[in-house]
């Protein structure tokens, strides 16, 4: 039995049976068909963002934190072109999400038709794949297709361009479950040879390290777990990226914190010195390596990554493992157990020892004040007054992001968003409202500089309208952070542009879009302020001003390997002899 | 403890000299990418190698399945070892991907171009030049008072080295197709 419907029935039909809830988007011209069915239907809610780009990120923070696919409907030209940042961000983090986007019709497709792109072009190299639908007969199961492309493998953005005479031509509906499978398939199980190689180093090896990413949580709620039971069972140290916090939890008792330019000193230290080094699901990024010459130089690195050409990209690994973490992980689990269950007991306690020195080093503490509140202890008040919450943190880009890395702690996967890989400032908003969509009675917090905030500040309006009691905990230091860090420590002090003039007085604005706003200044209110957002139903504005040139320690200068980590600007005050391995 | 080093402000150049110094020599692989035959697979392909700074010497596509719907792109590329299984593995990944062979690396091949060569003159050069054709076995496929067109298939040396045994001679114009390539045996 086939049923005929028109295109944009098609895909309001399709999303139902992929089981989407929650689409963001923003009507015009080539997507009208497409709302026309949205608006007769009650099983798919539409949220109205305030710009496509808030569409993207709060797709991201939908399927970032529920583990599903996050879904955008944009229309064509400035629509799609709006939502390229957004793609590039989901593609540079393998986030699973799916953008529609509207087309003129086809038969003015190359005229330079009012509103249009060639949407599938410019957003081929931002997308793992992409199609433009050219017949009506082929939309649903293009469609289903999408879906399982973004989620097989490494997940990932997908786009469909369909133009406007193909949502309006009727033809057959394709059902997910009569769609011919894709011969996409990546392989999820890893090589049992490589695997035992990974065992046979784990049982012998002096300095191990767990150096975890992304790939933990993508993988899934299994992944996680077999995670910790590996860790627990071994006893070996682990790490994590900026994407991976929560895989492991940060209360746990071998959890090291995270490495990276902006990681912990135990954690960097681990990496420069230990001797086997088994990264799960992270990709030897920039800002995790330093210097690749100089990158952990005594170890043997082990790479899990479902993704091959992750593998030997920018770190030569000695035993590759193409696969799914989850299911390399159990296979992990089950030989070693199967071989004893054995590890090198006598390294390992040196090892700890050497680990419980570096630790001592205390690299996070700072300069309390009495006067100026430090975004440190800003994000440390927030940690203790929501420890326990059913919390979710997304953040913007900048010091507060590595601040809040450093100083919250994540003991659960898919409660961390952020924008890792291309670091978009203006993320953090958006993404909240996403989360909190697919959270409704959760507490969110977008932690937030006030130069990123103010890219995305529009979607303020959204959260309003569709009741999404987001808090936006702004550490304000009227600049723009980072920028101002890196010109004091690389660029002579000269700062330029990194200062914002003019800011809104935030709670001003807050009152403007109909939400609260909280204004905190002396560290000795800042407790009761955060007790207000907390306790306030609905979307606050909370303008944390801080400390403004306070620096993000520890720090990794760019081009520099793990064991030149600045501590503090002042480099003399860093007690040396406690670095090399 | 050279991290002690670094004062404030001493240096702007603080990013990015991240490449291996253990860099090896370029060496040129042919690769065979049986793609979906679908609109924009081709840009996919091309985008890759532009977007991640890899080199394309020669590029051939047609589709070679009908039914089944595939196309094959054989693609002479450069670079070290290393770069060259990053091309593969990136080329592995896309999704409209079915297959890559690295002709070079699986075995013995046979790689072939065909080539056209305008070549106008009169008298001795003209003589010497359909003389050269017929050692390198190219037909003529047009001729006029004062020119030839040849047609000559062979490896991209043997196009190279008759084309610059014509310019002397009044070459005009060359047109290559790109390398074609199959692995050898069943």
């Amino acid at each position: 039995m086939t049923r005929q419907m028109t295109g944009a029935k098609m895909v309001v039909q399709a999303l139902k049976d992929q089981g989407v809830e929650v689409v963001f988007g923003y009507p015009g011209g080539a997507v009208l068909p497409i709302y026309d069915e949205i608006f007769q239907q009650n099983d798919i809610r539409h949220i109205l963002v305030r710009h496509e780009q808030g569409a993207i990120h709060m797709a991201e923070g939908y399927a970032r934190s529920t583990g599903k696919v996050g879904v955008a409907l944009v229309t064509s030209g400035p629509g799609a072109t709006n939502a390229v940042t957004g793609l590039t961000d989901a593609l540079m983090d393998s986030i699973p999400i799916i953008v529609l986007t509207g087309q003129v019709p086809t038969f003015m497709i190359g005229t330079d038709g009012f509103q249009e792109a060639d949407t599938v072009g410019i957003t081929r190299p931002c997308t793992k794949m992409n199609w433009l639908v050219k017949d009506t007969a082929k939309l649903a199961e293009t469609i289903h297709t999408a879906f399982h492309v973004a989620t097989a493998g490494r997940p990932g953005p997908v786009l469909v361009d369909i133009p406007k005479d193909v949502q309006f031509a009727q033809s057959d509906y394709t059902p997910k479950e009569k769609s011919k499978t894709s011969h996409y398939q990546p392989r999820v199980k890893g090589d049992i040879d490589q695997i035992t190689r990974l065992v046979e180093m784990m049982e012998t090896a002096d300095r191990p390290l767990f150096y975890t990413g992304g790939g933990v949580i993508n993988s899934g709620r299994a992944a996680s777990q077999l995670l910790r039971e590996l860790v627990e069972a071994t006893g070996f140290p682990i790490t994590s990226t900026l994407m991976g916090l929560g895989a492991y939890p940060a209360s746990g008792k071998h959890w090291i914190g995270m490495l990276g330019m902006h990681g912990l000193y135990e954690a960097n230290l681990a990496m420069h010195g230990c001797d086997l080094m088994i990264n799960i699901g992270a990709r030897f990024d920039d800002r995790i390596t330093g210097r690749i010459s100089d990158f952990s130089p005594k170890s043997k690195k082990v790479h899990v990554d479902i993704d091959p050409s992750s593998v030997n990209k920018v770190i030569r690994v000695d035993v590759p493992i193409i696969g799914d973490v989850g299911h390399v992980l159990e296979d992990v689990l089950k030989v070693w157990k199967s071989r004893g269950r054995k590890v090198n007991k006598a390294g390992l306690e040196k090892w700890w020892k050497q680990i419980a020195e570096w630790q001592a080093v205390k690299c996070l503490s700072y300069d309390q004040s009495k006067t100026t509140i430090k975004p440190q202890y800003a994000l440390e008040r927030l940690e203790a007054l929501t420890k326990g919450m059913d919390r979710y943190i997304c953040t913007e880009v900048g010091q507060h992001q590595m601040w809040a890395a450093q100083y919250l702690g994540f003991d659960e996967p898919h409660r961390w968003m952020t924008s890792g890989g291309l670091g978009t400032m203006g993320y953090g908003l958006p993404a909240s409202i996403g989360v909190q969509i697919a959270h409704p009675e959760a507490l969110v917090i977008n932690v937030a500089g006030e130069a990123s905030w103010l890219m995305n500040m529009q979607e303020m309006g959204t959260a309003m309208q569709f009741r999404a009691p987001v808090k936006q905990f702004i550490l304000n230091n009227e600049r723009l952070g980072m920028v101002r860090q890196w010109q004091e420590l690389l660029h002579g002090e000269r700062y330029s542009s990194s200062w914002s003039e003019s800011l809104p007085d935030f709670v001003k604005l807050a009152e403007a879009f109909g939400c609260k706003g909280i204004q905190v200044t002396d560290p000795a209110d800042l407790d009761e302020a955060i007790r207000e957002m907390l306790a306030y139903d609905g979307p606050v504005i909370f303008d944390c001003r801080v400390e403004k040139h306070e620096n993000c320690f520890p720090m990794i200068p760019s081009g520099k390997p793990h064991n030149e980590m600045l501590l503090s600007a002042d480099a003399s005050a860093f007690k040396s002899g406690a670095v090399l391995v | 403890m050279s991290a002690l080093n670094i004062k404030k402000g001493a240096s702007s150049h603080s990013a990015y000299d991240l490449r291996d110094s253990h860099s090896e020599v370029e060496e040129s692989h042919t690769l065979a990418v049986i793609v979906e035959n679908e609109p924009g697979v081709l840009a996919r392909v091309i985008g890759l190698f532009s977007g991640r700074g890899y080199n394309i010497d020669s590029l051939t596509v047609a589709e070679v399945d009908h039914t089944g719907h595939r196309s094959r792109i054989t693609v002479v590329t450069r670079g070290t070892p290393a770069v060259i299984d990053q091309i593969e593995a990136q080329l592995g990944r896309m999704v409209p991907v079915f297959a890559v062979h690295d002709l070079t690396a699986e075995g013995p091949s046979v790689q072939r171009e065909l080539a056209l060569f305008k070549v106008a003159g009169k008298g001795e050069a003209r003589i010497e030049a359909l003389r050269l054709a017929e050692i390198f076995r190219a037909h003529v496929v047009d001729s006029t008072l004062e020119s030839f067109v040849f047609e000559m298939t062979g490896t991209s040396e043997k196009i190279d080295s008759f084309a610059d045994l014509m310019r002397p001679l009044g070459l005009k114009e060359i047109a290559r197709t790109g390398v074609a390539a199959l692995s050898r045996g069943a």
